[in-house]
């Protein structure tokens, strides 16, 4: 089982994620260049968070032309597991293997804080450890993180149960008030229709920790692992 | 060539420092002479008329392994062959005229300062003062300032984990922007910003180089200005994309042995980052400006030396490494060009392909005038330190309860949620204790260590007592740290004043240094770095005297921490320290001001006291008998208990209120030296113990408990109603 993690001119929760994976769960990993084109060696591969190309023009725009995505392409259409967080999730987006887009946030304004998700979906494959309905706590920072689809892409994502994760408050209600950005229908993570590439707004890898405030992200990662 | 005042007036130099040039050079200087001795000169470079004040600053202790002045941040160990390098700096100047860039580039040219060393930057704070939020054009500078520290700082994933706002009217035209940057690098590969070794070359790295920011350091930062027009093209514009890979790449060259030095371009560019380092290399540089990469053509070699342009590095390459070192600086995508050496004539010689447009010794440069004037105390200071208690009414008890929620909402006081919430604080996975409280803490992965930090600075007290104002704000910062459970290390401070040629200027200045360097020996505490930014007026109306203290504590072990908040039911909160209460302790203080209209009255503090409490308040962290620490600070008591309770919704009831004296002051006064603390009912007589065996006071003020914060007799709100008041306070101004 081994991790690689991506890395694009701008991103800076490579570091992040390789701490979690590395030093907290104990796994192996890479950091993988964005002008390579090989991820045979790899299980599993990571989009991080940041701010990749400074997103100028539109988050994961100028990214999802970096070299190395026909090959990630090529890796997802095998069914192995792709992850891509915050910036991650919009070159996902982006490049078409997730649908919908993420537009800047209802308040115009960034947001960096702790968000509870409820889990509803846990027969993915990075769900799997979590309980049924499970509370994660898990912080968010964006600027652009309002999920956007339309109305047959939506129905789309809720009758196959492709959304994964919805903001909700503490104890599992689903309201506007616990929604940090304006995200239709809650949504903070949803699935390709295989099933195999998960995108999602939050940042698992900084709830890796009791002292950071939450070790819930790991979950995510236990999940991936058990799932190889 | 004819010189005119004009030309002067543009580079802020006076005709008596022109004559000291041309004496000492034995000739006219050229035109791209003047134009780099304005730059080098000017009081935000050159420090004329603060650095024999500065020098009153201890500077020294054991850990400190680079003092103000040698580089470009100080430095400390923090043992385990870890160091952190550490500079605040101001920016106050490009924000009042463009504030999302004035505050963006203000970021980047902070965090360079500390890559430039080869630390990586893992924490950035703020210190922001504007003028009343009533104003629209205050609401629209706020705006601009955080949405450019939150759009730079994010973009380059640097936790920003704390720091302060504060409204006055004095800052309506001149707003503050202060960002302080904090890097971490292992002792070995510390980089030196030194030009040394004849023939290493000069690489320019990153962006190419425009006419944007012509004068920042002489125009802009060294004298007032009226007309914020005239100047607006000298404010530059940032690109955190390229500032993030330029952080990769120097980092990454910093762990090689390809280079002899590096130094970034901040405030008179080309100019500065060159001479400077020579400076430091004991040596002479040469350039040729045709070889610098420019954005637009028909620049002369005035406007590329003085250019500055963000996002460019300068590094010194040793000579047969250049190939290597381009082609790391390539993979990150980033230009680099070869455009001098460094020669061993001490010259400074600037060059237009064989053309020499410059000749300057290096020492010359570097070696402004220092002025050092005597100045008396002004007559109006006096009467705003005379101030007599007796003449305001004391709080009628049935209001006690609206008082506290007024000052709660204050902007001054009321939660800063709504800033820093558009602040990235948690990337790096090191963020302990979030913003919010006294300070912000950050593990050091591979170790059990910890460091907190802190930025602090009243300026009502400095206006009103610039010398026991500035005792204050290093006694507040300390306290903040001993609150997190840290023990104090270093400061870095900005000091942000008014014209200092002006004689009441002058004396705040000097006063207040004095205060902050009498609080640093007392509480054994070196000042590593900092900056000036003097000539903060707008139509000669000067600003409060506005030192900001910025302080990093080193905690042992991070399982030791305290946060502000109560944190169980039944937990009993004790007032460590000062605790009588001294009628005129409401002086200067923001119930003065918020409910009476009035700014006068000396702050209080004594610092024996001071010192005790804060190594009892460490100890009761380290042995674990305290479950929660908040120092008494703007609002005094009455605000400090309702902060602790809103941290995690825990309400308070006090035991019996005794008021002896002023009921305004039992509630508001700003009294320094006290801390509210929470301990559970079986560890007390431990605290009281440890209390008296530093020979300070331990009053119990009531119980952790419920959902109401009540002070027998006076007090009696619904956490609610109190709440509101403080996470509601500023947010609803905006």
């Amino acid at each position: 089982m081994k991790f690689g993690i991506i890395i694009f001119p701008g991103t800076w929760s490579d570091r992040d994620c390789y701490y979690a994976i590395k030093d907290i769960l104990r796994q192996k990993v890479d950091y993988i260049w964005h002008k390579e084109t090989d991820l045979s060696d790899y299980d599993c591969i990571i989009l991080p968070g940041g701010f990749s190309y400074g997103d100028y023009l539109r988050p994961g725009a100028i990214a999802r032309f970096s070299p190395i995505m026909p090959s990630l392409e090529h890796f997802a259409s095998q069914g192995k597991l792709v992850i891509g967080i915050c910036n991650g999730f919009q070159i996902l987006c982006e490049s078409g293997l997730l649908p919908g887009a993420l537009l800047r946030n209802e308040h115009l304004e960034y947001r960096c804080q702790w968000t509870h998700l409820k889990t509803e979906n846990t027969s993915t494959a990075f769900t799997s450890q979590c309980q049924n309905g499970q509370v994660l706590k898990i912080p968010i920072s964006h600027y652009e993180g309002r999920y956007y689809a339309n109305d047959a892409t939506l129905a789309e994502l809720e009758a196959d149960k492709r959304v994964v994760f919805r903001y909700s408050t503490s104890t599992g209600d689903i309201i506007d008030s616990a929604n940090p950005n304006g995200s239709l229908h809650n949504i903070a993570g949803i699935i390709n229709k295989s099933g195999n590439v998960l995108g999602m707004m939050p940042h698992p890898e900084r709830a890796c920790e009791p002292l950071l405030g939450s070790s819930d992200g790991n979950l995510i990662w236990e999940s991936i692992i058990a799932n190889i | 060539m004819p010189i005119s005042k004009e030309i002067l007036d543009e580079i802020a130099l006076s005709e008596k420092e022109y004559q000291l040039i041309v004496e000492r050079l034995g000739r006219e200087p050229t035109e791209v002479e003047l134009g780099m001795f304005g730059a080098l000169w000017s009081e935000h470079c050159g420090y004329k008329h603060s650095k024999a004040l500065l020098k009153n600053f201890p500077s020294r202790s054991k850990r400190v392994l680079v003092k103000p002045g040698e580089e470009n941040a100080g430095v400390v160990d923090i043992g385990d062959g870890l160091v952190v390098v550490m500079k605040i700096e101001s920016h106050n100047h490009p924000s009042a005229i463009e504030p999302y860039q004035g505050a963006a580039t203000g970021v980047g040219g902070i965090v360079r300062d500390i890559f430039t060393m080869g630390a990586r930057p893992i924490a950035l704070l703020n210190s922001l003062r504007f003028g009343p939020l009533s104003d629209p054009r205050n609401r629209y500078l706020f705006g601009g300032v955080v949405g450019g520290i939150a759009g730079y700082g994010n973009c380059l994933g640097i936790p920003d984990i704390g720091g302060e706002v504060f409204f006055a009217d004095c800052y309506s035209a001149n707003p503050l922007v202060n960002a302080l940057c904090l890097g971490i690098a292992e002792a070995k590969h510390l980089v030196k910003a030194r030009a040394y070794g004849e023939g290493n070359l000069l690489m320019l790295v990153g962006a190419d180089t425009g006419r944007d920011g012509l004068h920042g350091a002489s125009g802009l930062a060294s004298r007032t200005f009226e007309e914020e027009r005239e100047l607006r093209s000298t404010v530059q514009v940032g690109n955190p994309f390229l500032e993030k890979l330029l952080i990769e790449a120097c980092l990454e060259l910093a762990e090689t042995d390809w280079i002899a030095g590096m130094q970034d371009l901040g405030a008179a560019g080309l100019t500065s980052s060159a001479v400077e380092s020579a400076a430091r290399g004991g040596g002479g540089i040469e350039i040729d400006v045709l070889k610098v990469p420019r954005r637009e053509k028909g620049m002369t070699p005035y406007e590329v030396m003085l250019s500055e342009s963000q996002e460019r590095m300068l590094v010194v390459v040793k000579k047969g490494y250049e190939d290597k070192v381009k082609a790391l600086f390539d993979r990150w995508e980033l230009r680099s060009d070869i455009i001098g050496q460094v020669t061993d004539d001490g010259l400074a010689r600037i060059k237009e392909g064989e053309e020499v447009v410059a000749e300057v010794p290096v020492n010359l440069l570097t070696s402004p005038p220092i002025y050092k004037r005597r100045v008396k105390k002004p007559d109006w200071l006096e009467r705003l330190q005379a101030f007599n208690v007796s003449s305001i009414p004391d709080l009628p008890p049935k209001r006690a309860g609206s008082t506290l929620l007024h000052l709660l909402a204050s902007p001054n006081i009321a939660s800063k949620r709504c800033v820093y919430r558009q602040y990235d604080h948690q990337v790096g996975n090191n963020t302990v204790v979030l913003p919010g409280n006294d300070a912000g803490v950050l593990r050091i992965k591979g170790t059990k260590k910890a460091i907190a930090l802190t930025t602090d600075g009243n300026a009502r007290y400095c206006y009103v007592n610039p010398y026991l104002g500035g005792v204050i704000a290093v006694a507040e910062a300390a306290r903040n740290l001993a609150c997190s459970g840290a023990q104090p290390l270093a400061i870095t401070n900005c000091l942000n004043f008014g014209n200092p040629e002006k004689d009441d200027v002058y004396y705040q200045l000097k006063e207040c240094i004095s205060g902050m360097a009498r609080a640093c020996r007392e509480l054994k505490i070196p000042v590593i770095s900092g900056n000036v930014s003097l000539y903060n007026e707008t139509k000669s109306e000067a600003i409060y005297p506005t030192p900001v203290v910025g302080m990093v504590g080193l905690i042992e072990d991070t399982n030791k921490h305290s946060t502000s908040g109560f944190k169980n039911e039944g937990d009993r909160v004790f007032l460590l320290g000062d605790s009588q209460t001294v009628d005129s302790s409401i002086g200067s203080s923001e119930y003065l001001s918020l409910i009476h209209g009035i700014i006068k009255g000396n702050p209080y503090v004594d610092l024996g006291m001071e010192k005790r409490l804060q190594r009892c308040c460490l100890e009761a962290i380290r042995r674990g008998l305290i479950n929660s620490a908040h120092d008494c600070s703007e609002g005094g008591l009455a605000v400090a208990l309702a902060e602790s309770c809103l941290a995690n919704g825990l309400g308070f009831v006090s035991n019996d209120w005794r008021v002896e004296g002023r009921l305004d002051a039992s509630l508001f006064g700003e009294a320094q030296s006290r801390i509210v603390v929470s301990v559970t009912p079986r560890a007390v007589w431990k605290l009281e113990k440890l209390a008296a065996r530093w020979q300070i006071g331990a009053k119990e003020l009531g119980t952790v408990g419920g959902k109401r914060l009540i002070l027998k007799g006076y007090i009696d709100l619904s956490l609610k109603q109190v709440g509101k008041a403080w996470w509601g306070g500023l947010e609803k101004l905006l």
